[in-house]
């Protein structure tokens, strides 16, 4: 079997290599490519990477034969863990010490998904994780983690998807007003396997969310979603990563934001790097961004490397916009007010997003989620 | 009743070099239950006074009046307008993503009627007026405009007429762009709305086409944002045997 690591090591320009070695990672300026959209004050000193005995709260509903079990770092790094590809996911590492390991043993359907609430209980505490997911081959599970509360939380997650597994795995930010969340979630894809990353985020002061897939083998597919919605003051960044490693692989990558309210901020990149030897993949990248009120900014940055010519699809699209005139007209001359017709366009930009989850809880309350913030602040004033 | 009384009614838009204006003074009275054909070439003006009437942002209004049943049009919002019984079918209805047609139509009845229609009926109601346009069950589920072809973005929009049933409805071209069948099916559906007591419509078209299915009483030739002349239903054919010609050069 071809193995992704066993590549000639090509540097992507967009995407340091990836190091467990905190000299690798120096402190940042903030004029690094790989930081430059990010308020490094905000971040209240995650970088400096104090020790800490601080932990979340654990509420877990695992069904039967998921195990979630503590393992060593030295047995991290044996069961394949994604190495840490910037300071807070290295720090994270070398923080957290041990892993926690929520794994999915092969063969298994499951009919529930794994849920995991993880709650923080003040911006004070110093939190550092370290999570594997592991489906096993031919595997079929749907996994949730939940943040609410508050914490600096910095973790790193390494998601390996066996060879033919099903996974849909959801993140959800859901975080009080002051909380900082620096995660790396990084995606390994078996071969012909397909996998799901969904990362919503709604609470936090800063949340700065890598998604980074890979491939361990041709056939792999890779859907990588997200759904963000910023209000004041709120710094919300998205990064991925879908970096080509095997040929006739897939990615799909959707990622959709409103913000709202003075100094809201949303941060998107999206890297695609099409290695030498990933002939015949397909990737399309999205992200669209709906601006519901002034003072906002939407950051949105897509990018394709290439190194082969021999793909069957690559393409991008970013936009960046407010409310359609022509919209709200059409809404409205039907009869439908202002406010009414603004609730249904916020709506149905999301909706289409939110119908792919795939998980039906999930969705009812995302929508449910939607409409509250909405009342929030676009709607106040009408 | 329903009587829309447009009088002397001057619009312009913005445009880089200033206000440009489109509208020069136009005089027309709907009365109950009448249909008047509004025909004139591309750009004289048809597709203004047709937003300008349902209140569209990008024009503005500078002189003359608008009355429905003697309320001041001109005075109300957008969706109070849709509320107070005018109705625009759209020469280029707008796609709104990720709404569904049978929401869509929900919102807009509850928000026309002031209460949400009783569900049963409704669905009865919705299934009826799909089905005599030729827009299959599913229709409900797609997200409104996208994806639609030109004649069921038409057909779509004649459907809303039937089921939002205003007093005064404005039809924008909606003639163009439609095979024959499609032209029929249209305007049975128009002829339907026609058939109940004293509703008004303003057919707005190029073509003396549509005249074949739905009988206006009143034809008035637009040109150079004016009504240039105005009869009964010889005018369209006269229009049909020799164009706009005598018109367009009069207006020089
Ligand atoms: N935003 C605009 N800026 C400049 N000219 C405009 C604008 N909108 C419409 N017009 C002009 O107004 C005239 C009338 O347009 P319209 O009402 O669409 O005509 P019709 O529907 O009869 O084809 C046209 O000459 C058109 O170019
Ligand atoms: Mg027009």
């Amino acid at each position: 079997m071809e193995s992704a690591l066993e590549q000639a090591p090509v540097v992507s320009h967009l995407n340091p290599p990836p190091s467990y070695l905190l000299g690798d990672h120096p402190i940042p300026t903030g004029r690094e490519e790989i930081w430059r959209f990010t308020p490094l004050k905000r971040l209240r000193g995650i970088l400096e990477g104090e020790a800490s005995a601080d932990h979340l709260t654990w509420e877990t509903s695992l069904p039967e034969g998921v195990t979630l079990t503590e393992i060593s770092a030295e047995q991290a790094l044996e069961i394949g863990e994604l190495a840490p590809n910037d300071r807070p996911s290295a720090l994270a590492a070398a923080n957290a010490g041990a892993a926690l390991l929520l794994d999915v043993p092969g063969d298994t359907e499951l009919t529930e998904p794994v849920v995991v609430r993880l709650h923080g209980e003040s911006v004070d505490h110093l939190v550092w994780g370290r999570l594997i997911v592991r489906a096993g081959r031919f595997s079929k599970a749907t996994v949730v983690i939940a943040h609410t509360g508050s914490a600096r939380y910095s973790a790193i997650t390494s998601v390996l998807v066996g060879d033919g597994a099903d996974l849909n795995v959801l993140t959800l930010q859901d975080w009080d007003d002051d909380a900082v969340h620096l995660g790396r979630d990084a995606i390994r894809v078996g071969r012909d396997a397909h996998v799901r990353h969904t990362s919503v985020s709604f609470g936090g002061d800063l949340v700065r969310m890598h998604a980074n897939v890979e491939y361990a083998g041709p056939g792999g597919e890779a859907e990588l979603l997200g759904l963000y919605f910023a209000d004041d003051g709120q710094h919300l960044e998205h990064r991925l990563f879908a970096d080509h490693t095997a040929p006739k692989t897939k990615s799909n990558v959707v990622y959709k934001g409103a913000l709202q309210g003075q100094g809201a901020h949303t941060v998107w990149i999206g890297n695609v790097l099409i290695r030498k030897v990933a002939e015949g993949i397909e990737t399309y990248e999205e992200n669209r961004n709906l601006v519901l009120s002034d003072g906002c900014q939407a950051d949105s940055v897509p990018n394709l490397e290439i190194e082969t010519g021999e793909i069957e699809g690559a393409g991008h699209a970013s936009a960046t916009a407010r409310f359609d005139d022509e919209q709200l007209f059409y809404l409205r001359s039907r009869g439908v007010s202002e406010k009414e017709a603004r609730r249904l366009v916020v709506h149905g930009f999301f909706n289409d997003l939110i119908r792919k989850i795939g998980i039906p809880d999930i969705e009812e309350k995302l929508l449910e989620t939607v409409e509250a913030e909405l009342a929030k602040n676009v709607l106040k004033g009408l | 009743m329903s009587t829309l009384e447009i009088k002397d009614l001057q619009v312009s838009v913005s445009t880089d070099d200033g206000p440009k204006e489109i509208l020069k003074g136009v005089t027309l009275t709907i009365d109950d239950g009448e249909t008047h054909a509004i025909m004139g070439p591309n750009g004289s003006g048809k597709s203004t006074l047709a937003y300008s009437i349902a209140g569209h942002p990008k024009y503005d209004i500078t002189g003359g009046s608008v009355t429905l049943d003697g309320e001041d049009v001109l005075a109300m919002s957008v969706d109070e307008r849709a509320r107070a019984g005018l109705f625009l079918a759209m020469q280029y209805p707008v796609e709104v993503p990720g709404v569904s047609v049978s929401n869509f139509l929900r919102t807009a009845k509850t928000a026309i009627d002031g209460e949400a229609p009783k569900l049963r009926t409704w669905v009865k109601d919705v299934n009826a007026a799909l089905e005599q346009l030729n827009l299959d069950p599913t229709f409900g589920t797609r997200s409104v405009n996208e994806g639609f072809s030109g004649g069921e973005k038409k057909r779509h929009e004649i459907a809303q007429l039937e089921l939002l049933d205003p007093k005064v409805a404005i039809l924008d071209e909606t003639d163009s762009g439609l095979d024959i069948d499609a032209l029929k099916v249209v305007s049975e559906g128009v002829n339907r709305f026609r058939a109940k007591d004293g509703k008004g419509v303003l057919l707005i078209t190029h073509y003396t086409r549509i005249l074949r299915y739905i009988q206006p009483d009143r034809v008035h030739v637009f040109v150079d944002g004016k009504v240039a002349e105005s009869g009964g239903p010889e005018l369209a054919e006269e229009l049909e045997a020799n164009g706009y010609e005598r018109f367009l050069t009069a207006s020089v």
